[in-house]
């Protein structure tokens, strides 16, 4: 029985339980009206038997599904002639997934050595076995399940307290994806980075100032020896941010006070989706957007200044980003503005102050920690940007302030080395692992710091 | 001043108002300005948005046309059906391209030498063979006939005829050379030379010719990465912000998880790339450049987001409603399930809606995971190799051919155009199911 057959089997044997279950609750309750004597109501017998139908057998399912290959790949593997087996583990590897391709028909058995073949015979009656095995089990726990529920249906029962027992595990079980995920990140790019750092030292790493990862393909290559210091890629990312940064925070902040200091209702109630809209184009819509238009524009007007500038300017890609980062900063500054009590508003207006004076030296001030929290929260978005600055920016990594020069990001460093054909033991694939570990951190905690100072704001005027 | 005297209170009081008038002026001089900036910030955030509509449509609105060249093809028997048999394989491996050129020479016969004749057969697309194969093999009894056939222009011809190409241009900077330019114009003068509606852009996958390119690849990798990530992040979602919302003790261990669900919404996209790549492909050994990889790692993404709008939701839904189902007897389960979760569903669909709307503009991730190949075939499930829509502007926007940038702008309409549909449908929701309490 394919996988996809069992399930359903096994969902029309859970329906099944559900009708037995309830059924028999209703019976043993007696005749008719007499439901009252069931401790639950009947429906939650039939989810009491279905569970224990169901649960069993589907978890054995899953175990089987995950562990199915490597267990039948190391039953085949133990059955191959001992010289085959003698093989270095990568060759090992590599025999076994001719074993597979043949064993799946993706490469014709003909022309390949009969000891291959005959493994992959192997590999298919194992698998064969194997699924057949599955089968049986699971539909004679399905069948165990089913029977036990039933025979522990009884009118005193507490099926609804172990029914929802089962909800509330599941609900906790999805309310934890968040600690795993980032658990997740953590280990995955943290191993990949120990293992980096076992070739490149650390200090060599945050503190070189050369950035050139090739790796040799031949040890007796020319200039094949890589750099791994990233100092001019966390530079370059600066530069960027701060471009970015210089567009956005006095774009959206002054367009935040002026929508809900300044403007009438109306205007604010047009106005505000329309920059809202800024917010939910695809940033790779802005990549293009600066690679098509802004870039050959500031380089034309740069060449007609008498200016030399580079193509992939930083200048071009930080604009570009500052613009996707407007209503970000604007619609958090709006939030923190808004939550400035309407008393210390008409306090500083009926002292004689005019608006102006009033959102720079009352509201501002009050509203200082949460737009501060917000910037914070803008510039790990643009640290962590990739697509504007993937299409837009350079991969050249060079050290310079000067933005109108070619700088590479760590996302771009990372998107580069980490796209195409990669083999993961060399420190080219590895240092985007350590490059994605400081962006992580470092994001994580300029976020921690801004949700922090957020919150902590909010608390001080609810 | 222990006891100033009425007049001395008097005078200092004139003093302060003659200081106030004084400063007015400039006091209104600086509202005004600031006054200003706003507008100005408002106005230029406004622009930037015009400006960025402006480019993509100004460039991207002429690839729904699509140039055709009107040849006619002698079906020759000979060529196509030397047994005179019909069977459908000598049907599909006779050489049509070779009609095609030879229908070319035909309608140019002075055009003479190799090079100039190799010039001659890039103005029709290599996609014309493909047309007339179709058209062979659907209809056999063609074979013989003399046809007059429509098929699709190359990309430079293409350009030219929508005047993207200047005429006023050196030869040598010129896509397209004089000698075309003749042929052009010769097949314009016949009217052999029009612009149709671009169905190739909506029902082929991607090419490396841009004349014979398409989304549609790009749209069924995205729709089936959108359905994983939907039919994962939904369900989770919910529960989760189900659970925090209503069951969760306040505890350490809870404020731990409000703080990385927290955090994981400001984590930026590649991380949860790297994620993908280090666990789903290297740890769990899935397939590289599928949508199942894909909706998973979107479905990581867009979790946070779905969980913070799903709270906010059951947070709307007023106590007494808890209060008056507890009251008559029923569990804290059967509150929420049958009470609260009803009326808070609205807000949390909304929440997804525009969750998935960023789940389908969203690319850096996905690059991480290989979703970056040239694919041409359609996918035809979650397990074949594909690419979403924003991965293939990234990556047509790569390609030097001029026809590729108003392809690249008109995949970012069709991005566009989704995105505000979903968004539009949010508003729409929120407006029409969610009830004011």
């Amino acid at each position: 029985m394919t996988p996809t057959l069992l399930i359903v089997v096994l969902l029309a044997l859970g329906a099944m339980a559900y009708q037995f279950g309830k059924r028999r609750a209703l019976a043993m309750a007696g005749p008719r009206g007499s439901a009252l004597s069931l401790h639950s109501r009947p429906s939650y017998y039939g989810l009491f038997a279905a569970l224990w139908c169901l649960l069993p057998a589907l978890a054995v399912l899953v175990l089987w599904q995950g562990g199915e290959t490597s267990v039948v790949t190391r039953l085949v593997i133990g059955e191959l002639p001992a010289e085959l087996r003698a093989l270095p583990e990568d060759r090992l590897g590599l025999v076994i997934n001719d074993i597979r391709n043949v064993a799946t028909g993706q490469v014709l058995a003909g022309g390949q050595p009969p000891e291959i073949v005959a493994a992959a015979e192997h590999y298919l009656a194992l698998q064969a076995l194997s699924a057949r095995a599955e089968s049986v089990v699971v539909l004679l726990l399905a069948a165990g399940g089913l029977a036990l529920g039933w025979r522990l249906v009884a009118p005193r029962l507490r099926a609804r307290n172990h029914v929802e027992q089962f909800v509330r595990v599941v609900l906790i079980a999805c309310s934890t994806f968040a600690v795993f995920t980032t658990v997740g990140i953590v280990l995955s790019v943290l191993f990949e980075s120990i293992r980096f750092f076992q070739a490149v030292p650390p200090l060599e790493f945050l503190f070189g100032l050369e950035w050139s990862p090739q790796m040799a393909i031949r040890a007796d290559q020319v200039g094949g020896s890589g750099a791994f210091g990233a100092v001019p890629i966390f530079v370059g990312t600066l530069l960027i941010s701060a471009i970015a940064m210089a567009v956005a925070v006095p774009v959206g902040l002054m367009s935040a006070i002026y929508l809900s200091e300044f403007a009438r209702p109306r205007v604010r109630s047009a106005v505000k989706p329309l920059l809202e809209i800024l917010a939910g184009i695809p940033t790779v819509v802005y990549g293009f957007f600066a690679a098509l238009t802004v870039a050959p524009f500031i380089r034309d007007s740069g060449s007609w200044l008498g200016l030399d500038v580079a193509s992939e300017s930083a200048l071009a890609a930080g604009l570009v980003m500052g613009i996707m980062i407007i209503p970000f900063v604007s619609s958090l500054a709006d939030d923190v503005i808004h939550a400035v009590p309407q008393s210390l508003r008409d306090g500083s207006l009926a002292l004689g102050a005019t608006r102006a004076e009033t959102v720079q030296k009352v509201i501002f001030q009050a509203a200082l920690p949460g737009i501060v929290g917000g910037i914070l929260l803008a510039i790990s978005r643009a640290i962590g940007e990739t697509m504007i600055v993937v299409m837009a920016a350079g991969l050249a990594a060079n050290l310079t302030l000067n933005p109108l020069d070619t700088v590479t990001t760590v996302t771009v460093q990372i998107v580069t080395l980490l796209v195409g054909d990669q083999e993961f033991d060399s420190p080219k694939t590895l240092a985007a692992f350590a490059l994605g570990l400081v962006l992580f951190v470092v994001t994580l905690i300029l976020n921690v710091i801004a949700l922090h100072v957020v919150r902590k704001y909010r608390e001080q005027y609810e | 001043m222990s006891s100033p005297t009425p007049d001395a209170a008097q005078a200092a009081s004139h003093e302060i108002a003659v200081v106030v008038r004084r400063g007015l002026a400039k006091r209104y001089a600086r509202e005004r300005r600031f006054r200003l900036y706003g507008i100005g910030a408002v106005a230029l955030g406004l622009a930037f948005l015009l400006l960025l509509f402006g480019t993509i449509l100004g460039k991207g609105y002429s690839a729904f046309v699509q140039t055709y060249v009107q040849l006619e093809v002698e079906l020759d028997p000979a060529v196509i059906d030397p047994d005179g048999l019909r069977a459908q394989d000598v049907l599909s491996r006779a050489d049509y391209g070779g009609l095609v050129k030879a229908a070319l020479r035909e309608r140019f016969p002075e055009v003479s030498g190799r090079r100039d004749k190799r010039k001659l057969y890039g103005m029709v697309s290599s996609g014309a063979a493909f047309d007339l194969r179709e058209m062979v093999m659907a209809n056999p009894d063609l074979v013989g006939q003399r046809l007059t056939v429509w098929v699709p222009a190359d990309d430079d011809v293409d350009m030219l005829v929508k005047g993207h190409i200047d005429r006023d241009l050196p030869e040598g900077d010129r896509r397209i050379d004089d000698k075309q330019l003749t042929w052009v114009d010769d097949w314009q003068a016949a009217g052999q030379v029009e612009t149709r509606f671009n169905r190739i852009l909506f029902t082929a996958g991607d090419s490396r010719e841009p004349e014979l390119s398409g989304i549609r690849g790009a749209l069924m990798g995205s729709l089936y990465t959108l359905i994983v990530t939907l039919l994962l992040s939904f369900p989770v979602g919910v529960a989760a912000a189900v659970y925090l919302e209503e069951f969760a003790p306040k505890n350490r261990w809870t404020d731990l998880i409000e703080v990385n669900i927290n955090n994981l919404a400001a984590v930026p996209s590649i991380i949860f790339g790297l994620l993908g790549l280090a666990v789903f492909l290297n740890f769990f050994g899935l397939p590289r450049s599928v949508p199942l990889v894909g909706g998973l790692v979107l479905t990581l993404m867009t979790l946070p987001t779905i969980i913070i709008a799903g709270r906010a939701a059951l947070q709307s839904v007023p106590p007494s409603i808890r209060e008056a189902a507890l009251g008559v007897g029923a569990s804290a389960t059967q509150t929420v399930f049958h009470h609260v979760l009803p009326l808070a569903l609205p807000g949390m669909l909304t929440g997804t809606i525009i969750g998935m709307a960023r789940a389908l503009g969203e690319s850096a991730p996905l690059l991480m995971i290989g979703m970056v190949a040239f694919i041409v075939d359609v996918p035809q499930g979650i397990n074949d190799p594909s690419t979403v829509l924003p991965v293939q502007i990234y990556l047509w926007a790569d390609s030097p051919e001029r026809a590729f940038v108003e392809r690249t702008s008109a995949a970012t309409l069709v991005l566009l155009a989704f995105l505000v549909t979903m968004n539009g449908l949010a508003v729409w929701l929120r407006s029409r199911l969610e009830r004011q309490w």
